[in-house]
């Protein structure tokens, strides 16, 4: 589904991204961790086609296209969602009418005929159950005022709603209590199927209890230094990243 | 034509005016109207060089020709190019600044509120018009107000008694037929509010045809005590139309005035609006919106006069600048000695869609007593990277997402609007301009 190959990426002179390497197909649930500033945000970011960031080389295929050809909200249309690691407040647009036009835009990006105001009803219905997510928390502006947890959620209520296939959640863990995090990873297995992808950002092993992955890497650096199943994981937690840099020859 | 040139003009017309009057010409409406023009004959119209003209140059106006006094035959036909769907109330249409009884609908009964043409209120009632005529509006240092004032004869005299809910809205519209000529006009509207009563005022202003237009328009309010008053503004002309518009308002205690200023299209647009809180415990509202496109430039001038304790004021303006577009924004915040325990907020917010359009702000507090909570802030920048990021990452294409982010931008303003008809108006109205591009 998605072929990272050396991709390099820098903000103004500072290069960030520094050959990374990294393949995830349909079905699979991909963990990526790292210390901080290693380069985890930007990699979303740069998939999700932010421009602030210029890509200096490498390839990225996402299902048979050069996804760095295009702008992000092709990248959303053809099913690539980023869940934001500080979602942005807009004031005065509601949850519903941002996600209504941002549906009814996909659809028709996809050729497909708009959604009209009952569709959109029932489907909102059906996946605020997904995350247990508030209708009143929905009509307010998006993410104002919102807590840390509650714009989580709502990150993931807009993944339900959006149906991606590949989905890239950054920290999503972070600032939720123990019941929403809980909630909000059952939501994410919900919406697992063997069509579309996860890559989960996280500092915390105990996200991997909930979302299980077929897969840890370790991002340092700038690169993907390496890779293993969720026992990495484990380690990590227990070791720290120390040991890891010891293995890439730093004296640490 | 010069500035000399159209100042000779107006000046003659008064003089033909004033001859085919019969005993009106000794009344005392129309000693002020001598007084200001004498008034506007030394003032002349202002230049840059006038400090509240700085940012606003009138050159092109003044060196233009228009008819004051166009005949037209606008009809019922011509309205349906121009609907505000649903439109209910006391309606009256001013073409080219005359009033037109047939157009008009006044439904409020006489117990609630007296609606007269300006002419017709200072020919049959002259105390009640001479006791608040020119009062409050200071054509002094106002060329255009002198001027308007001189020419005080078309617009409306409203008068709600003491203790009345005015149920229906009034609705004053203005029509510039500038299809064969350029075309002027100078309403005068006087609307004096009676104690403990409400009522809600809305003016639109429309032009119509290739031509220029020019309108000079002055409002005066006076607030009772512990009246409530909603003033919506709603401008919608040409790229060809020159508005220059003064609103001044006298507030007594426990009074609350609102005004909505609403700037949608116009070619050369300057909004004066001046509120004097002559009473304890009394509340001004300004909320204002101004989208100018190409090279359009809009100017709102405010100033709220705290003149007893107790009081306060509230104020947000807010600009959407497109094209090569200007803007102008002055706020005057007086808090007099006297006025102990004033609350005064100001704030003004735009956003520059392009590289070439321009805002100027000029905040400007003048504060006499010590005992005062007083705020202004102004900013002037583009939208969101962030947001239009976040947008775009969840499929929405550049171009709504500012088109989205503007509307959001602009909409707390819009939703000030009470009267629903003109509501629904203005925002189709900024949506089609938001999204032109
Ligand atoms: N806009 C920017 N300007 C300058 N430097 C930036 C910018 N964005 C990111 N960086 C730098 O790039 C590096 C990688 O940042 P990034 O956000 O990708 O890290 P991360 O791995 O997500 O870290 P964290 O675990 O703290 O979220 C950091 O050193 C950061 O300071
Ligand atoms: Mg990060």
């Amino acid at each position: 589904m998605l072929k990272i190959s050396n991709l390099q990426a820098k903000i103004g002179e500072k290069e960030i991204l520094k050959g990374l390497n990294l393949e995830v197909k349909a079905g699979e649930v991909h963990a990526i961790m790292g210390p901080n500033g290693a380069g985890k945000s930007t990699l979303a970011s740069v998939l999700a086609g932010r421009d602030t960031y210029e890509v200096t080389g490498g390839e990225v295929d996402f299902e048979g296209q050069d996804l760095l050809d295009l702008a992000p909200e092709e990248r959303a249309a053809l099913g690539v969602f980023l869940a934001f690691q500080y979602p942005v407040e807009i004031p005065g647009v509601s949850t519903t009418n941002f996600l209504k036009t941002a549906v009814n835009e996909m659809r028709k990006y996809r050729g497909e005929e708009a959604m009209d105001a009952v569709q959109f009803l029932k489907m909102f219905k059906e996946k605020m159950k997904i995350v247990n997510i508030d209708q009143s928390l929905l009509n307010r502006s998006l993410n104002e005022g919102f807590s840390g947890g509650e714009k989580k959620r709502n990150e993931i209520f807009q993944m339900a709603v959006l149906n991606p296939k590949l989905a890239i959640l950054d920290e999503t863990d972070s600032g939720l209590d123990i019941d929403a995090l809980r909630i909000v990873a059952e939501g994410v297995n919900k919406l697992k199927s063997p069509d579309n992808a996860t890559i989960v950002i996280t500092h915390y092993q105990r996200l991997l209890d909930f979302i299980v992955p077929d897969f840890v890497h370790v991002l340092y650096k700038g690169r993907i230094v390496k890779s293993g199943t969720k026992e990495l994981a484990l380690e990590l937690e227990e070791r720290g990243y120390d040991w890891i840099k010891e293995e890439l020859g730093e004296t640490v | 034509m010069n500035n000399t040139d159209l100042k000779t003009q107006l000046i003659a017309d008064f003089r033909t005016a004033e001859g085919r009057m019969n005993g009106e010409a000794k009344s005392a409406v129309h000693q002020v109207r001598q007084q200001a023009l004498e008034r506007f004959d030394k003032l002349g119209f202002p230049t840059i060089r006038h400090e509240e003209w700085k940012y606003s140059n009138v050159k092109n106006l003044v060196n233009q020709a228009f008819d004051f006094n166009a005949v037209t035959n606008f009809s019922a036909k011509d309205l349906e190019e121009m609907p505000i769907p649903n439109l209910e109330g006391n309606i009256l249409y001013f073409i080219n600044g005359i009033y037109n009884t047939e157009l008009s609908t006044i439904v409020s009964p006489m117990s609630e509120l007296q609606i007269l043409t300006f002419a017709e209120a200072a020919k049959t009632q002259p105390a009640l018009v001479e006791q608040y005529f020119n009062k409050y509006s200071d054509y002094q240092d106002n060329a255009f107000t002198a001027l308007n004032t001189a020419f005080a004869q078309n617009g409306v005299f409203v008068h709600v008694p003491d203790n009345k809910v005015v149920a229906q809205p009034i609705i004053l519209r203005f029509i510039s037929d500038a299809r064969t000529l350029n075309v002027a006009s100078q309403p005068r509207n006087l609307i004096v509010v009676g104690k403990r009563s409400e009522v809600q005022i809305a003016e639109s202003f429309r032009s119509f045809g290739k031509n220029a237009s020019f309108t000079n328009a002055v409002t005066e309010f006076v607030v009772g005590e512990e009246a409530n008053v909603h003033y919506y503004k709603v401008q919608n002309e040409s790229d060809k139309s020159y508005h220059i518009g003064t609103t001044s308002v006298l507030q007594a205690g426990k009074s609350v005035f609102t005004a909505n200023t609403v700037t949608a299209n116009g070619g050369f647009v300057r909004n004066n609006l001046n509120i004097k809180i002559d009473g304890e415990y009394a509340e001004a509202n300004m909320f204002g919106l101004y989208i100018p496109n190409g090279k359009q430039h809009i100017d709102n001038h405010t100033a709220v006069d705290h003149a007893k304790p107790n009081s306060n004021s509230n104020e947000l303006y807010k600009g959407i600048l497109k094209g090569k577009s200007t803007g102008v924004f002055n706020g005057k915040i007086f808090v007099r000695q006297d006025a102990q325990k004033t609350n005064a907020f100001q704030s003004c917010k735009n956003v520059l869609l392009s590289e070439d359009a321009s805002m100027n702000t000029k905040p400007q507090l003048e504060i006499w007593a010590d005992d005062v909570k007083c705020s202004h802030g102004t900013t002037t920048g583009q939208l969101n990277d962030d947001a239009l990021f976040y947008m775009q990452a969840r499929g929405i294409s550049k171009d709504s997402a500012r088109a989205l982010l503007t509307l959001a931008f602009a909409q707390d303003v819009i939703d000030k609007f009470e009267i629903v008809a003109i509501k629904e108006y203005l925002q189709a109205l900024i949506e089609e301009k938001i999204y032109q591009g």
